[in-house]
């Protein structure tokens, strides 16, 4: 697609291939990043999302298909795209017993072009640890390191994987900030994750992978819409067994039904509607409510009518 | 193309000196060895312990007295034997019995045993193959020949000379600087490589647009850097303290140390270029550094060791480094002299670092 107009795009990958011996982490995966566009890789832990990242840096062989970014290609631009993208890896290191400061003045000599340190320190707010040594740092603040180191060459093209896993929310949202900030400045972001909230919040647009294929993709509000479902219920009885779940698909307002673990999951068009049913049916069946819930359908639910499964089940 | 506008670029400083590659990662490198004491301590005090401790341990002194468990017969047990060796200062008497005298020569508390039987004829007991016995019974059987009036055909006398340079101490050092060499080169690379290769920063690195020559210069650099402070803080303790004697030039000195450091660099770049845990390089780097400590004549001459492998030991990157050291210092080498151990390391420094280019691993 080249809806970004005449700008050519970030990121085209086409017919993505990757074994690592039997085992077959990327199957045949396209993609397609707009200009100044943030798009999301959301999928569950294994799904290929991290090898199809790595190959578009540069660090991982493909077996077979094309990668081209911002025009260019590794095999005949390798130079130059390593000169115009940043990235920051899952569970990189930065050295312990360098200050931050330190840090980024080392990556800054590797560009042509590069920020000043006191300009991305500004930008991933760590002003006040520019001096201090990296092992005093927060989980957060490591993870903003890293993002600077990936901000310091002033790349058109960002990479971020898996950027807030194991952060606690605040230190989330801080994340968000600093990439709500580089998206603002004109560039494109690709960013994995397996927080449905995160691609939801950050992503213009998200490709759903799953076995190293995408099955979905759209911006949030359209993967959503897709599913035909704006609210989601959730219910548990102790006397499950007299509950069928064709009978529970029939009712007023009811899309669609599913058992997963002892909870029934329905999705519904319209609250009003399917609650009172719901309720008369367990009535009439004599299965007391021992939890009730509902919630707006997200991009999880909209994972787990496509496949099946959870997007957090390891 | 998408190259951003001017007014989207955040003013930028002007790139100094400082901003260059090379130097940052030179300063990442010192900064990283500075603000790790145990590394510090293993490269500068460690061998200045050791040659202090093995220095006083083999000082030389003076060998020419003789410590003799006597064993008298019953019979003789009041004789004059003992009253003969006591007149001479160099010789100590301790009367013991047979057992006794044994055991004291087993632990190494008695050179000899002097067995006296009821005629007042003396065996002496020793191990042949023991210096120190030899000497004693040369000595002991000299006193006591003396002591009951043997008179000597020629006369002589004795003349000492303790000439520096030939000692153990003078022997020690530059062997241990060889050493100290070794460990610092293999474990500074073996070592810094694989950690950089565990925490997935190699990995990180390349993926910018680091040069990978660069990288590598910056671990020479840093390792002439900290070499230069070795070989100071090592043959200078052994100067000032053991009085070592320093007859070569010191710029070959310095020359020799840092073509060998280079080699042995070369063997850490090897190490270090495809292992992935601490606990592989620990092995690897013991695997190639134990059998040179052990051939390489640090501690003692390796020309001890059977012809057969002397064309082997030869050849090893250690055994040119400290005969070429030891020539320096000792005999006052010239460059020139040490041509064929300089080419042996020059030859150690190809082989290593063209495999470990071809061997290294980024990923």
């Amino acid at each position: 697609m080249q809806a970004m107009g005449h700008a050519p795009a970030a990121l085209v990958v086409r017919g993505l291939r990757k074994s690592y011996g039997k085992v077959i982490a990327v199957d045949g995966l396209d993609l397609e990043v707009g200009a100044q566009e943030c798009f999301g890789l959301l999928g569950p832990n294994g799904a290929g999302k991290t090898t199809t990242i790595e190959i578009c840096e540069g660090l991982v062989d493909r077996d077979a298909g094309d990668v081209e970014m911002l025009g260019r290609t590794w095999d005949r631009d390798a130079k130059a795209l390593r000169q115009r993208i940043g990235i920051s890896l899952q569970e990189t290191q930065l050295s312990d017993k360098l200050t931050v400061r330190e840090t980024l003045a080392l990556f800054r000599s590797f560009y042509e072009h590069p920020h000043d340190v006191s300009h991305v320190l500004g930008l991933v707010q760590l002003e006040e640890k520019a001096g201090a040594r990296i092992n005093t740092l927060s989980g957060g603040q490591k993870q903003r390191l890293a993002v600077a180191c990936a901000l310091i060459g002033d790349p058109e093209l960002l990479f971020l994987d898996e950027p807030t896993t194991g952060l606690d929310p605040q230190s989330r949202r801080q994340m968000w900030d600093v990439i709500d900030k580089f998206r603002a400045s004109g560039h494109s972001i690709v960013l994995t994750t397996h927080y449905m909230d995160e691609a939801e919040r950050l992503c213009d647009r998200i490709a759903i992978v799953d076995h190293g294929k995408v099955i979905a993709r759209g911006t949030p509000a359209e993967l959503i819409a897709s599913l035909g479902a704006e609210q989601m219920i959730e219910f548990a009885s102790d006397d499950a067994a007299k509950l069928e779940l064709g009978e529970l698909r029939r009712l007023e307002g009811v899309i669609d039904a599913r058992l997963d673990a002892g909870t029934y999951s329905l999705q519904a068009k319209e609250l009003h509607r399917a609650v009172p049913s719901l309720l008369a049916y367990l009535a009439s069946r004599g299965a007391p409510l021992t939890e009730l819930k509902t919630h707006s359908a997200t991009l999880e639910d909209v994972f787990v009518s496509l496949t099946g499964r959870h997007l957090r089940d390891e | 193309m998408s190259e951003p506008t001017n007014e989207t670029r955040t003013p930028r400083t002007p790139r100094t000196w400082r901003d260059a590659q090379l130097v940052q990662m030179c300063l990442v490198r010192f900064r990283e060895f500075l603000r790790e004491p145990e590394a510090l301590f293993w490269v500068f005090v460690f061998p200045v312990l050791l040659t202090a401790g093995l220095g006083l341990a083999f000082r030389s002194k003076p060998d020419d007295t003789a410590i003799v468990a006597l064993v008298s017969s019953p019979a003789r047990a009041n004789g004059g034997t003992a009253a003969l060796l006591a007149q001479s200062k160099r010789v100590v008497v301790k009367p013991m019995t047979v057992d006794s005298a044994l055991e004291a020569l087993r632990n190494s508390k008695v050179a000899l045993i002097a067995i006296e039987d009821a005629a007042g004829k003396i065996t002496y007991r020793y191990d042949p193959a023991r210096d120190e016995s030899r000497t004693a019974r040369l000595i002991v059987d000299d006193a006591l020949q003396h002591a009951a009036g043997r008179v000597e055909p020629i006369a002589t006398t004795d003349d000492y000379v303790t000439a520096l340079g030939s000692r153990y101490v003078d022997f020690l050092v530059p062997g241990l600087l060889g050493m100290n060499l070794l460990g610092s080169g293999v474990w500074g690379l073996g070592f810094a490589l694989v950690d950089l290769r565990r925490k997935r920063l190699l990995k990180r690195l390349i993926a910018t647009p680091m040069s990978r020559p660069v990288f590598f210069v910056s671990f020479l650099v840093s390792r002439l850097f900290w070499l230069s402070l070795e070989v100071v803080a090592l043959v200078g303790f052994g100067v000032l303290v053991f009085h070592v004697p320093l007859h070569g030039s010191l710029p070959s000195l310095f020359f020799i140390a840092v073509f060998g450091a280079l080699s042995f660099s070369g063997l850490g770049l090897i190490v270090g270029s495809r292992a992935k845990t601490v606990e592989a390089v620990s092995g690897l780097a013991n695997a190639i550094m134990l059998p040179m400590w052990v051939l390489s004549g640090t501690f003692f001459s390796a020309s001890h060791f059977p012809d057969v492998m002397q064309p082997f030991v030869r050849m090893l990157p250690l055994t040119a480094v400290n005969d070429a050291l030891r020539a320096n210092m000792l005999q006052g080498a010239t460059l020139s002299a040490v041509v064929p151990q300089l080419s042996v390391i020059a030859f150690w420094i190809v082989v290593c670092y063209a495999s470990a280019l071809k061997l290294f691993r980024w990923k």
